[in-house]
């Protein structure tokens, strides 16, 4: 733009030159503390730059729903597939691992002394291939609670220098005028259930390395950080740890504390290195000690394998479909409507639509 | 340079004698030295210790509104006036409390942005005005020292008393006492342009005491000066000045006021009497007027909205929260339900036993949760959007005008968007349609009309009557290309020298050389091409001197004494010079509305030439001279309908003994002191005008401004009503009326006027309710008009606007009153166009006032003059056009801009778009906030209402600020629906933000409720999809971190790519900011969550360790994002395809046109529209005349 050219004249060093220079708009130059516009040229100041957007025109329209249920509907179908792949167990033994005779008064059962043992037999409907993973569901159980959630100490966790930061904590902050490490109510609650496989009356090995996040075992959980004072205040809580391991190898203890974010959630509690065959029995022997009784939480024991996709959920899959369902059935309808009824002039019923030209976006 | 040489010993004093002269109000001057009048000055002494104990403070100046010291208290004074600040203020101090659900330094982080970023931007421009102050305190002066010298020094170091010295083409430092001058009878030239923009030159005087040689005002001492105290009126000044013993008043023509410039005289030499921020022009300064804009209202009231939104769901959440803790415990307290959170052991917040405390407490907690609904950055980003659109605003190239280098101006950012909902233009007419600079368009000499040009409002006329266009195009051709300012005059008989062939050959020389002698005018010679310029006090006087200097009568050189023409002889033909010996001006006043000059010509004859209005010159004729009156009157009104402004050009020849008599009783009259002093000087004067002969008579244009009607006609066009508030007559103003189009052919004019002659007699009797009830009577008349109108053409009526009202200032009184004025705002509402004719500053005002509130609806006035200004003040939106008339109007404007006809684009391209924009971004940011807020509260619901936000509190903090808010400031500074071109070529477009079709509530609510939806499918689908399961191959199942990233991931896409799909110009800027802040938050993923896990808590390598890998994290994301946009997309869809919006049309218009002239041969882009268009507008324009009946 030729305005460009005129740019400050040369003896711009009084005043009165100055003020003989054209004022015509050229660039920002007092706006540089907002933005450095100076360098865009005319077409930036006078918003004529180029744009390109595309408007909604039939075409356009039913080309993106299209497009869009295209790629949807397989998305969902290879989702699904993936799901499929997923042979997964579970049984919910909360109820049933309570003798019938006491489960009129369920925490009065898991609260008392009696063994808590149980047996259950699990059956493989499908051959499962490793490895398999092992979890416990827990249900209605907030982890996401803000008092819950907010009462650790990461710092402690991380470090045996600060053993004492445990203001976050209370009530389970310390024993006896002593700190708990790990303090807190997410540790203080830790899950004690237990779970022994068998195949066939031969032990089934769950590894129970490596089911927490690397970063957590190296960054989070110290490994000069030893447990101390744990369980040891008036009420007990949940599971017992063991003095002599820092708590960078207390597996349990770090998946538990990677608190869940909904009500139900899974964690895991180790894996299987083995295949399992189709029509396997497994034995599991399981020590039913968390109390879910009290909150009315269901506890189940999941075997589950993975594909790439991860565990078995439908939902994606489906969801998928879906979407691209509705995507292809509006595709369908705005052809429909383009064909049958284009927009044209004197339609009375579009007339009525026009009667009020307010709202809309 | 040789012409300054020139003034050099005369006395130009003479030629203003009336001036200079006038007799001071004794009043004023016997205040002096009382109350409001103290201030003393001892000239060129200011090391007096008197004048040392006045103390009065120095020339320094300083601008800025905060000082280093005092910055950060007063801005964030400044700052927490804000309602919505102060919340957040509150918020933080509360989040260092338990009750907060995140961490304290996440609150005030965005806080500490946001107020730091409006503190540095006020910084900023503190800065720069401090910049300004400092350039100006220390320009250079002269100033008297004690050695007798002048010598340099810093402007700011001046003094009260101290005598400065000011070249050429300086500006004064202070405001001066005129002492004395490089002109030895101690006048010199200001011009005033930074004061009140008055370009022209102004004439200060010097009292006669003080206007001695240089070397002798050295020597000036011993002077005191008593005056006023410091004051704001720049045309005022109070003073005496006590020298050897005697008195001499001052008056505001000694006065040399502070950033007026030096024009025209070598040097002055004065005494300094107010410094620093005791001049006039610093006691002028103010702030510029507040406005609010009605969407910034109408937003403060969705804050409203929002903030009960956020108490109800707040009140909800701690029902349920309060339920569900009573619950913890048994009803006999004994058990914990849910024991893994120790409800025996716990604090007031979680207490079952007082679980009502507990869920009040939650309640605040809640309330500060959900504070992501209210916008913290919403009133930042506005601010900031509103100062880069006023940028582009002021850079338009469109809006520049050359020729006064004048570009647009919008001077407060408050109203951008108001600028796209006007519905009611109130215009000035001179100065604002007209351009305020005459031109000599034509004469009629000795009966017979001169002047073929045709003025606009005749060819307006002629256009109407159906004529063609330019009857006379040849003649017009055969103009001289040569164009005169000023001068608009061609006839052949006349010009080149034709009119010595004429029969009237010699009265056409006596016209035109009373032309070229009447006047005040001054000429400037250009010492190189030779060419002569006038400085004239009025426009129509420079009109008539360049008219004569066209047609041969050259007026190049005035003395004291002289006036000298080249002149061409009407019998030889050739050129001459004649002096003529000036005798004595009778100046123009409004009382007199004449103007006379006696001079001796060289024959040595004495001659009074005269001009003046023809209600006082047909009077004053001489039996004898009244020849030609029949045919001059009938060409004056001839020309007064077309709109021009005539004059009546007389003389006489005055024999030596009746001047000598006269002359005597003039003098006396001059000299005299005494309070009559004008009125005998009239009354002198009068004495010689008479027995005059007429010459004939002079029509000059006040031109319309280029582009005027078709201006009008687009606003018009776009459903704009435009009022004319004039001081004309009603003649003049209709017929200005239907050269700019206000009014049309096949308008039907309703007349509301008191001139009358019953009416006059009954307004002589002082019956005033009887002339009410006659302006009742005629209200009444025009509405059963328009009713009639109304019922005849039913609502298929294609022009709804047939009615143009025109009423006179004296109507205009009783109409304004307080029983007439909604009749008469009724009225008006119906009438297209509205005139008010001869109407003063107040009642333009008052109109204003009255449209504004009585209808309810956005009003815009415009004007030059200072008479404007109420008018500016009192409407929505104020436009002042930085014209010739002075910087009062665009002192109290919100916007200035150099031309009307810039208004079309400042309203239909800008105020459009401004308006879009920012009703676009508050949806918007309505719609994200929502979005964001929502999502916690369904989290909520699956976390026992608790208070634990789904995301990590820095992600929440950083949402609004840089994750989601650049996008929406590129939304609301470029974002267009119509190209610029577009907007004008469909000026029905603007209709939509007068119905404010953007910003309805339909539209809000609509936005919101898209908000709320996007959240739920955003929330369910999230936790639907990763669920309980294991999200990885590894098995390792989604925890409390993986969610949240995974579900603020969903937000930021959907939330940016639903801007994406919002908006209507995707350019590279666009597209930079939305994938940009995209990015961002990917990379503030990557970087916070690689800190150390005590401060990223949750987030410690959540998204490169935990989630990136996951396909199911990527394909729940895509699932989402999709989800989310398709509701608005397919209604959009379906919006546009059976309810487009009027942009929508126009743009598949162009895109269609641009499609076919790449196949089609002709060029030209067709006007017709398709008809969907028509259709559409022309329900846009029923639609209007429907909302008009309501009024």
């Amino acid at each position: 733009m030729s305005s460009n050219t005129a740019s400050s004249s040369a003896g711009s060093g009084d005043s009165s030159a100055a003020r003989k220079n054209s004022k015509r708009p050229k660039c920002i130059d007092y706006s540089s503390a907002l933005l450095s516009l100076t360098l865009l040229d005319s077409k930036f100041t006078q918003q004529e730059l180029p744009a390109c957007k595309p408007i909604l025109t039939p075409g356009w329209v039913i080309s993106t729903f299209l497009i869009v249920s295209v790629i949807f509907i397989p998305l969902g179908v290879i989702s699904l597939f993936a799901s499929q792949d997923v042979v997964e167990i579970v049984d919910r033994y909360d109820n049933d691992c309570i003798p019938a005779p006491a489960r009129t008064n369920k925490v009065a059962f898991i609260q008392g002394a009696a063994p808590k043992s149980c047996n259950r037999t699990l059956t493989v409907t499908k051959r499962m291939k490793q490895p398999i993973y092992v979890y416990y569901q827990l249900e209605n159980f907030y982890q996401n609670h803000r008092r819950y959630v907010k009462s650790r100490s990461d710092s402690q966790l991380r470090s045996p220098k600060f053993e004492n930061q445990i203001s976050a904590c209370k009530p389970e902050d310390d024993a006896g005028g002593k700190p708990i490490v790990p303090c807190g109510l997410i540790a203080w609650s830790l899950f004690n259930g237990t779970y022994t496989l068998s195949r066939n009356n031969t032990p089934l090995a769950v590894n129970k390395k490596g089911i927490a996040w690397k970063s957590d075992k190296e960054h989070k959980f110290g490994n000069k950080v030893f447990p101390k004072n744990f369980q040891k205040g008036n009420l007990t809580g949940g599971a017992t740890l063991n003095p002599d391991i820092p708590l960078s190898e207390q597996e349990d203890l770090i998946v538990w504390m990677r608190t869940a974010a909904l009500p139900t959630f899974r964690k895991l509690y180790g894996k299987i290195e083995t295949d399992l065959e189709n029509g396997d029995t497994i034995q599991v022997t399981l020590q039913n000690n968390y109390n879910t009784y009290s909150f009315s939480g269901n506890k189940k024991l999941v075997l589950s394998t993975t594909s790439w996709l991860g565990g078995k959920n439908d939902f994606l899959g489906i969801a998928y479909l879906t979407v691209g369902g509705i995507c292809f059935f509006l595709a369908l309808a705005f052809t429909i409507m383009y064909l049958v009824k284009p927009r044209r002039l004197g339609d009375p019923s579009y007339l009525s639509w026009n009667r009020n030209p307010g709202g809309g976006r | 340079m040789a012409g300054e040489r020139r003034h050099k010993g005369m006395r130009l004093s003479k030629l203003y004698s009336f001036k200079c002269l006038k007799p001071f109000s004794k009043e004023d001057h016997s205040q002096i030295g009382s109350r409001g009048y103290s201030r003393v000055v001892f000239c060129n002494d200011p090391d007096n210790p008197e004048a040392l104990q006045l103390n009065y403070r120095g020339n320094y100046v300083s601008t800025t509104k905060y000082t280093a010291a005092n910055f950060i208290p007063k801005s964030l004074f400044e700052q927490f006036r804000r309602v919505a600040n102060i919340y957040f203020l509150v918020v933080a101090f509360v989040s260092f409390s338990p009750l907060a659900p995140y961490t304290a330094p996440s609150v005030l982080a965005p806080l500490l942005f946001v107020i730091g970023a409006t503190m540095v931007k006020e910084g900023v421009e503190d800065l720069r005005r401090r910049r300004q102050d400092i350039e100006a305190n220390n320009r250079r002066v002269l100033v008297l020292s004690k050695n007798g010298e002048f010598s340099e020094t810093k402007w700011k170091n001046l003094r009260v008393g101290d005598l400065v010295k000011v070249h050429k083409d300086e500006y004064f430092p202070a405001d001066l006492l005129l002492l004395s001058s490089s002109y030895e009878d101690g006048v010199c030239y200001v011009e005033t342009m930074n004061l009140d923009g008055e370009t022209n030159l102004k004439l200060k005087h010097a009292l006669e005491i003080t206007s001695v040689e240089e070397s002798s005002i050295k020597n000036f001492r011993g002077g005191v000066i008593k005056c006023e105290d410091p004051n704001e009126h720049l045309y005022s000044f109070v003073g005496t000045l006590h020298y050897q013993g005697q008195q001499y008043p001052l008056s505001p023509q000694q006065m040399l006021l502070r950033d007026s410039k030096l024009r025209n005289t070598d040097f002055i030499v004065g005494v300094v009497v107010f410094t620093g921020h005791d001049t006039k022009v610093m006691q002028n300064a103010t702030d510029p007027p507040s406005k609010r804009s009605k969407i910034e209202r109408k937003m403060d009231k969705i804050v409203y909205i929002l903030f009960s939104i956020l108490i109800v769901i707040a009140f909800t959440g701690s029902v349920f929260f309060g339920i569900i803790t009573r619950r913890d415990v048994t009803d006999d307290g004994k058990k914990m339900r849910r024991w893994y959170l120790r409800p025996d052991r716990t604090t007031v917040f979680y207490e079952p036993r007082r679980a009502v405390l507990a869920s009040f407490f939650h309640f605040l907690t809640a309330l500060m949760l959900y504070g992501y609904l209210i916008p913290i950055s919403l009133y930042v980003s506005i601010e900031v959007v509103k100062v880069l659109q006023s940028i582009f605003i002021n850079q338009d190239q469109e809006m520049y005008h050359e020729e006064t280098d004048r570009p647009a101006r919008a001077r407060t950012s408050n109203l951008n968007e108001e600028l796209g909902q006007v519905d009611t233009i109130l215009s000035d007419k001179t100065g604002t349609l007209t351009c305020n600079s005459m031109e000599f368009v034509k004469c009629s000499i000795s009966g017979t009309a001169y002047g073929r040009g045709m003025t606009e409002v005749e060819l307006a006329l002629r256009k109407q009557k159906g004529m063609s266009m330019r009857p006379q195009d040849d003649e017009i051709k055969a103009n001289p290309t040569k164009s005169v300012k000023g001068f608009n005059f061609w006839d052949e008989r006349v010009v080149d020298g034709q009119w010595i062939n004429q029969p009237n050959a010699e009265l056409i020389q006596k016209f035109f050389r009373v032309l070229a002698i009447c006047h005040t005018a001054i000429p400037d010679v250009d010492g190189e091409s030779g060419e002569i310029s006038y400085e004239a006090e009025s426009p129509d006087e420079a009109a008539f001197v360049i008219a004569s200097r066209e047609l041969g009568f050259e007026f190049f050189a005035r003395s004291q004494t002289h006036i000298s023409l080249h002149e061409i002889d009407h019998v030889s033909g050739e050129k001459v010079d004649r002096v003529y010996e000036l005798l004595h001006v009778l100046e123009f006043s409004s009382s007199r509305k004449r103007m006379s000059v006696i001079v001796r010509n060289p024959e040595n004859r004495l001659l009074l030439l005269s001009k003046g209005a023809d209600s006082v010159m047909f009077e004053r004729l001489a039996k004898h001279g009244r020849q030609f009156e029949r045919e001059t009157k009938e060409h004056i009104k001839r020309y007064a309908e077309a709109g021009l402004r005539t004059l009546v050009i007389a003389y006489r020849e005055v024999d030596e003994e009746e001047y000598r008599m006269w002359e005597e009783e003039f003098l006396n009259a001059k000299t005299l002191v005494t309070e009559d002093r004008d009125a005998l000087i009239d009354a002198a004067a009068d004495k010689i005008e008479k027995d005059l002969i007429l010459l004939g008579s002079t029509a000059v244009e006040d031109k319309l401004q280029k582009g005027v009607p078709d201006c009008i006609e687009k606003l018009s066009q776009a459903g704009v009503k435009i009022w004319v508030l004039t001081g004309d007559k009603t003649e003049t103003a209709i017929n200005i009326g239907y050269a700019c189009s206000l009014l049309r052919e096949g308008m039907e004019k309703i007349l509301i006027t008191l001139d009358s002659p019953d009416i006059e007699t009954l307004e002589k009797q002082g019956d005033k309710d009887a002339v009410a009830k006659s302006i009742k009577k005629q209200l009444r008349e025009g509405m059963s008009q328009t009713a009639a109108a109304a019922t005849t053409d039913d609502s298929a009526n294609e022009k709804p606007e047939m009615f143009g009202l025109v009423i006179d200032g004296k109507s205009l009184t009783f109409a304004l009153d307080k029983k007439l004025e909604k009749e008469f705002l009724e009225l008006a509402s119906r009438c297209g166009s509205v005139i008010c004719c001869r109407s003063s500053p107040k009642q333009k005002a008052l109109v204003t006032r009255l449209v504004k509130s009585g209808t309810g609806r956005t009003t815009l006035a415009i004007g030059d003059g200072a008479n404007d200004v109420g008018m500016l003040q009192e409407a929505d939106i104020g436009v002042g056009i930085s014209g010739a008339e002075g910087m009062q109007a665009v002192m109290a404007s919100d916007f200035a801009i150099a031309q009307f006809r810039f208004l079309e684009r400042l309203l239909l391209v800008h105020g459009h778009w401004c308006y879009r924009r920012i009703a676009m971004m508050i949806c918007y940011f309505f719609y994200k906030n929502l979005t964001f807020g929502f999502t916690l509260f369904w989290y909520e619901a699956y976390a026992s209402f608790s208070g634990k936000p789904a995301y990590n509190d820095w992600y929440m903090s950083c949402y609004n600020v840089f994750f989601t808010s650049l996008p929406v400031i590129a939304l609301g500074v470029f974002d267009q629906d119509v190209s610029a071109r577009l907007c004008l070529k469909y000026p029905l477009l603007y209709q939509e933000g007068v119905q404010n079709i953007l910003f309805s509530w339909e539209r809000i609510l609509g936005w919101m409720l898209n908000g709320i939806i996007s959240s739920m499918i955003i929330f369910f689908l999230t936790i639907n999809t990763i669920a309980s399961q294991a999200f990885r191959k590894d098995g390792q199942v989604v925890d409390y971190s993986v969610l949240g990233v995974t579900m603020y991931s969903c937000v930021v896409w959907t939330v940016n790519c639903q801007m994406a799909i919002s908006i209507n110009y995707f350019t590279w800027i666009q597209h930079c900011f939305i994938w940009g802040s995209i990015g961002v938050w990917y990379l503030f993923l990557v970087i916070y969550g690689s800190l150390p896990p005590t401060f990223s808590t949750t987030a410690y390598q959540v998204f490169v360790e935990t989630s990136a890998p996951s396909p199911i994290c990527w394909l729940t994301l895509v699932l989402v994002t999709f989800s989310a946009l398709l509701p608005y997309f397919t209604y959009r869809a379906f919006q546009i395809k059976f309810r487009p919006m009027y942009h929508d049309i126009i743009v598949e218009q162009r895109r269609t046109e641009r499609f076919e002239s790449g196949t089609r041969t002709a060029s030209a882009v067709s006007g017709e529209l398709p008809v969907q268009v028509e259709f559409t507008l022309h329900h846009l324009k029923a639609n209007l005349s429907r909302r008009d009946s309501w009024n």
